[in-house]
């Protein structure tokens, strides 16, 4: 038959492309864009964390003979999405068990990025180092986990080395 | 109010312990927010919306428990941990806690300047 039949078309939608072509589109849309959003942010990342600030620690006394000028607790925190691509990858390999090696990454950077968030908090005090850094990771949605970090940031007088 | 997550304020010695308060809060997502947050679970990167929103909600929760403390007559609060978890789908739950106390400037250190902490 030459001229699409409405039903048949519906019913080719149905069984071929809402299961077989949309979650391979969205995997390929997937991997691009995810791709390209990791190396843009592992750049920026490297970018940001070799500009001079306030060090993270997860010390809890001060250096000795240090003298305390202000602290304040600061806060740093992102919500990271894995990408279809991750997720659809990662389904797979949990049939097989083992290192889930993109969603590693995805965890990597979204800690990186909430450390980073910290650092420039404590940094807008001027502040010298933050002591007692904790991070705290939860899974706010399916495939979404948001990553705090915080601790305490010290302004010394005469700065780290006084 | 100052506050730590040290078991101390740095440059200030601890004068009386007035026990442990808390500041909690939930929040919910709403439909246009939840959607897009959907559309980013296919490209992935960072939901901005949920950053913002998880961020002020923190800062919800940390004010009422530093109104907890200001009830129980302290000037600061130590030993802060905060805590996030999804109480049902599309809402989470911040949680704030800590020992409220009153301090004082150590007299083993320098005085802070006066307009210094927050």
């Amino acid at each position: 038959m030459a001229t699409a039949d409405p039903q048949e078309t519906v019913s080719v939608l149905v069984d071929i492309v809402l299961p077989i072509v949309l979650p391979l589109v969205l995997v390929v849309l997937g991997f691009a864009a995810g791709r390209l959003a990791e190396r843009r942010h592992l750049r920026s990342l490297a970018e940001r964390e070799a500009a001079p600030g306030p060090a993270a620690t997860n010390l809890r006394r001060l250096p000795d003979g240090a003298r305390v000028v202000a602290s304040a607790l600061c806060i740093g925190n992102v919500v990271i999405a894995s990408d279809y691509f991750k997720t659809f990858g990662a389904s797979l390999k949990t049939l097989v068990g083992g290192r889930l090696r993109t969603l590693e990454t995805l965890l990597d950077r979204g800690r990186r990025e909430a450390a980073l968030r910290l650092r420039e908090d404590a940094a807008r005090l001027g502040a010298d180092l933050v002591m007692n850094v904790r991070f705290e990771t939860s899974i706010i949605r399916s495939n979404a986990a948001e990553v705090t970090a915080y601790g305490t940031a010290v302004k010394l007088a005469g700065g780290c080395d006084g | 109010m100052l506050l730590s997550n040290l078991e101390y304020i740095p440059g200030y010695r601890i004068a009386q312990h007035l026990g442990l308060v808390s500041g909690n809060t939930i929040r919910a997502k709403h439909v246009g927010r939840d959607i897009m947050a959907g559309l980013k679970t296919i490209v992935g990167g960072e939901i901005k919306g949920y950053t913002e929103l998880l961020s002020e909600a923190r800062t919800q929760a940390i004010e009422r428990m530093m109104a907890a403390a200001q009830q129980l007559g302290a000037n600061a609060i130590v030993n802060i941990r905060l805590s996030t978890s999804a109480v049902m789908a599309g809402a989470a739950e911040l949680f704030a806690y800590g020992t409220a106390v009153v301090v004082e400037p150590d007299p083993a250190a320098p005085p802070p300047p006066p307009g210094a902490q927050e």
